[in-house]
């Protein structure tokens, strides 16, 4: 263990300025009045439940959370919670959500996106979100498929996939949201999946507390297009070999436990090209083994780790939280300069602005 | 010297008609006579500084107390190919003893710093008039470059016009002699003794102009005494020179102005202060949300350097995202606007619809330029009226709102915010490049004669649900304005989601219910329809009782100076005409149709192919007449009073 783990102090203050709230919360304040309207067997249920389930714990008041969604089955989200929510359009809640969230530092705001919306239409927004690191938190449900138009191929479909839109299969390479989020400068990246619960919850804990743009990639299943697109991931046997489950501080190891209690499987840095690789740690030794530090300065491990997944069978997929650091919060920044200005000029007093310092006086 | 003598017709431009009014003559010796009005214009490549040349004159002769109106014309390339004809700056001004309209059809002298700049500008000028150039741009290359085989200043060509040959770069050269700069950077500074020269010949004050070149270079001094010096040597140049025998002096329009404190402003400086002072005057947070567009940047330019009033600018990553996070911020209870022009207002249209649906104030300032596409970014034009009125899917009306002049931006700016925080409606400024960057004199308002904009944001349930609880419906309407409660997140008990899909009456829910959508989209029109804005003018000084005008003319937005400027030589020659300009374009005011039935014959001039009669004909079933320009430059008032007169007599 050659590397050094980034300390990284806790920020309670991420949501300082949020108001608490005055009594304490349960799943059921968060349940709007509106019959949810998902497929049976949706994945997004899943999702909703461990969100309604998780927010109570946060303990803000709730009507200082906002959710904010483009369009698509899962940007129906904000209207199953009781708080304060804009369904808007395709593509462009990021951009919604940083107006808002960097006009008001006192909202907790929520982005809930999909694959199509995120990653297609509405690329752009979401790479200057991570850039900028706004106080958002953004959910994407990536079930690799569009839904709500009924079936086509989505920027994360494997390539070749018969759709309704592609019969011969789909030609183009697939985005990696993890992969594009790290490229784009995120500083908070995880992924998870909406059948964890308890992992989903964890990696939400996480994004709360994380001060500036946090990405949540959530694996989702779409039962009527794409069922069982994540299979693998799931099924107690095949996640052995295909899941990757990423702890800060602790060494990268999944498969089948070995003697010393952690998986068989092990991710090292190969000498020769610098880049990483599995081995089987009862061959090769757990010397080598990476330990996870999501609070790296530099992006490259983790953007390796995400590499490690096989696009088509998902294989060495990492989940957990592979990003996490610090970096000067937009909205806190763009606040600051309005005090700074404050500060230097005096408040801006209008009589003084129109007046300006050319004038002439014209006596009647 | 008759050049600079005010003929009949283009005196017919004043509300005060005066002529060449005494001669005298000037204490250094040479002649000084009196003008009433005078256009200049300069001309010369796009790195000459010809901008810059005619702010500063403007600024010395508003400080004088002329009336002025500017018409600045510079290429899209921000450094075209020197000495081509495409790459010709010019700048041109207006200035008088008497309120005027318009920067002028035809310039009475011409600066043209180089061959390509006298080739460009030369049809534009009348003859008679005076041209000034540096000869020394006229050698063999600068001279082919544009098409010159001879020099116009040998081969007699120029012989109708009155012509100042002038070294100005070797004399500024020579100027500049003991401060030890390179020939290259000496020759910068030949804009400033050509506004010397011109400062002298029309006795402008000199101290703000050299206290702006000692500000403007105040980190490098010498650079500054060096702008000073060529400025001060132009004006020696004209005093001592033979070739400049006569010097103007054109009196201060006092009696053209209220009493008031004025300043000079451009357009887009006024609408920017326009949005300041709506914000204050609501006591809500200014969020902009925008994407750099000429001619609209300078806006955000301007709105960014005003952080002390809790202004917040938001340079996004396209124009979708500047109008996205407006949207956002007018949820979260800014006064939000997003600011572009015609191209962006494309991209745009989705949210737009968006926020009609949503129902939230939001201010959408399109300053037009030539399109379509990316068109001509520099010039101006009227043609997104339509694009504001329709340009979205569905039936998502807007409220339009059009400043006519360049100060006029500022008040168009507080009552578009007016409509929008009113009626929880996006509202459509439309300015256009020739207001952005034309200026004019502005009287500066008291902040206590502005209007109080304040808003009620909703803090409590709304409503009786059948159990008897109390409830907050985001869509039950005011009855008088039909507009919908603004709860911002925050507010305890007001949690609620808003969205684009059609939603229920009064809750907000989501409804796909046939009846109810019918219902929304005839309510959120009879919402517009409803907004309540002052009735329309007309200005015939021959109505005394039905004996009026039977022509009336229409207009809307820039093309007031024009118009007016027209209209007063139309009755100068002692025609008959009506005329009416439009603020409001949607809703119009409730009594236009009236006024148009009034006369026999409406005629609308616009830059544009006949958009706004096509509105009108469509709305009043009237024989609406358009008169149309789409050269990227603003109407001629000459031109527009043959037509007016034609049409008269038709």
């Amino acid at each position: 263990m050659t590397e050094t783990i980034s300390e990284r102090a806790s920020h309670p203050e991420a949501l300082s300025l949020v108001p608490k709230a005055e009594a304490r919360q349960s799943m059921k304040d968060f349940k709007s009045d509106q019959e949810v309207r998902w497929c049976p067997g949706c994945g997004d249920y899943a999702v909703l439940a461990a969100v309604q389930g998780f927010m109570p714990e946060l303990g803000l008041a709730k009507e200082n959370i906002v959710f904010v969604s483009g369009i698509g089955c899962s940007s129906r989200f904000p209207y199953y919670m009781n708080t304060y929510g804009m369904h808007s359009i395709h593509g462009r809640a990021p951009a919604i959500a940083t107006g808002l969230a960097s006009s008001r530092r006192d909202l907790s705001v929520w982005v809930v996106t999909g694959d199509g919306d995120a990653l297609s239409i509405g690329g752009n927004h979401l790479i200057h979100a991570l850039r900028r690191n706004v106080n958002l938190k953004i959910l994407l449900f990536n079930n690799r498929i569009y839904g709500l138009t009924k079936g086509q191929y989505s920027p994360t479909s494997e390539v070749g996939k018969i759709t309704k839109s592609t019969p011969m299969g789909s030609l183009d390479a697939p985005f990696n949201p993890v992969s594009l989020a790290l490229g784009a400068e995120a500083t908070f990246v995880a992924r998870t999946v909406d059948s964890d619960r308890k992992h989903l919850t964890s990696v939400l804990r996480a994004a709360a507390d994380h001060p500036g743009t946090a990405l949540v990639e959530i694996y989702q299943n779409c039962n009527i297009f794409n069922d069982g697109a994540f299979e693998v991931l799931k099924d107690k046997e095949q996640a052995q070999e295909a899941v990757i489950r990423l702890e800060h501080g602790q060494p990268i190891r999944f498969g089948a436990p070995a003697e010393d209690g952690l998986g068989v499987k092990g991710v090292v840095r190969d000498p020769a090209t610098g880049d990483l690789k599995v081995i089987d740690v009862r061959e090769e030794g757990a010397d080598g083994v990476l330990v996870h530090d999501a609070h790296s300065p530099s992006p490259t491990t983790a953007f390796a780790l995400s590499r490690l997944a096989d696009p088509d069978t998902l294989h060495h997929t990492p989940i957990g939280v592979l990003r996490n650091v610090d970096r000067p919060v937009y909205d806190t920044l763009m606040a600051d300069q309005l005090d700074t200005a404050v500060e230097q000029k005096g408040k801006g007093d209008l009589s003084t602005l129109l007046t300006g310092t050319d004038t002439w006086t014209v006596v009647g | 010297m008759t050049s600079q003598v005010s003929s009949p017709a283009e005196q017919a431009d004043a509300a005060l008609v005066g002529g060449q009014r005494s001669s005298g003559s000037g204490g250094e010796g040479k002649e000084v006579r009196r003008l009433d009005r005078v256009i200049i214009r300069f001309a010369g490549d796009s790195g000459d500084g010809m901008q810059l040349t005619g702010d500063r004159f403007t600024s010395e002769t508003a400080s004088f107390g002329n009336d002025l109106s500017t018409l600045p014309n510079f290429p899209a390339e921000i450094r075209a190919p020197a000495g081509t004809l495409p790459g010709v700056s010019s700048f041109q001004l207006h200035f008088a003893d008497h309120d005027i309209l318009t920067p002028g059809d035809a310039p009475n002298v011409l600066v043209a710093m180089n061959p390509a700049a006298l080739k460009a500008n030369l049809p534009d000028v009348p003859r008679g008039a005076e041209i000034i150039v540096n000869t020394d741009e006229f050698t063999k290359r600068p001279m082919a470059k544009v098409g010159y085989a001879t020099s116009p200043l040998e081969d007699g060509s120029l012989s109708a016009y009155n012509v100042h040959p002038v070294p100005l770069t070797t004399l500024t050269i020579e100027a500049l002699k003991d401060f030890g700069l390179s020939r290259k950077e000496a020759e910068r500074s030949k804009n400033m003794f050509a506004l010397g020269l011109l400062s002298w010949m029309y006795h402008r004050p000199t101290e703000g102009t050299e206290k702006f070149l000692r500000d403007k270079f105040a980190k490098k001094p010498d650079i500054a005494e060096a702008n000073v010096t060529a400025f001060r040597a132009g004006w020696n140049f004209g005093e001592t020179t033979e070739d400049f025998a006569v010097s103007y002096e054109v009196a201060p329009a006092t009696k053209a102005f209220p009493t008031g404190t004025y300043r000079n402003i451009s357009g887009n400086l006024a609408l920017s202060y326009g949005l300041v002072a709506a914000s204050r005057q609501a006591d809500l947070p200014l969020y902009l949300g925008s994407y750099p567009i000429t001619p609209a940047s300078d806006i955000l330019h301007e709105l960014s350097k005003h952080k002390n009033f809790g202004v917040r600018t938001f340079q996004a990553e396209d124009e979708i995202a500047g109008i996205g996070a407006a949207l956002g911020a007018a949820f979260g209870g800014s006064l939000a606007v997003t600011t572009t022009s015609g191209p962006g207002v494309a991209l745009k249209s989705e949210t737009i619809g968006l926020a009609v649906s949503l129902e939230l104030p939001l201010l959408i300032v399109d300053i037009q330029r030539g399109g379509p596409s990316t068109g001509l970014p520099t010039k101006t034009e009227q043609a997104d009226l339509l694009q504001a009125m329709y340009g979205r899917n569905g039936e998502a009306p807007v409220p339009i709102v059009a400043p006519r002049t360049p100060a006029d931006c500022f008040d168009a700016a507080l009552e578009a915010a007016r409509i929008a925080l009113t009626y929880r409606t996006p509202v459509f400024l439309l300015s256009d490049g020739y207001l952005a960057n034309g200026s004019e004199p502005w009287r500066i308002p008291e902040v206590a004669e502005l209007p109080d904009l304040r808003v009620q944001f909703a803090s409590g349930p709304n409503h009786v649900a059948v159990d008897g609880t109390e409830v907050f419906w985001p869509y039950k309407r005011d009855e008088h304005t039909l507009a919908r409660p603004w709860a911002v997140p925050g507010t305890p008990g007001l949690e609620h989601r808003i969205g684009g899909i059609e939603k229920q009456d009064g809750t907000g829910n989501i409804s796909y219910d046939p009846a109810n959508h019918d219902f929304m989209v005839r309510t959120r029109q009879a919402k517009v329809d409803g907004i309540e804005v002052p009735d329309i003018e007309v200005d015939d000084p021959t109505d005394d009782g039905g004996r009026g005008a039977g022509t009336l003319v229409l207009g809307w937005g820039s093309t007031y100076g024009p118009i007016t400027a027209a209209v007063r030589r139309v009755r100068g020659a002692g025609e008959r005409i009506a005329q009416a300009h439009l603020r409001h374009l949607n809703p119009f005011p409730r009594n236009l149709g009236e006024v148009l039935a009034r006369y026999d014959k409406v005629i609308v001039p616009e830059m544009n192919l006949g958009q706004l009669a096509t509105l009108l004909r469509a709305r009043y079933l009237v024989d609406a007449r358009s008169h149309t320009q789409v050269s990227g430059m603003p109407f001629k008032a000459e031109q527009l009073a043959e037509v007016f007169k034609e049409a008269i007599n038709d």
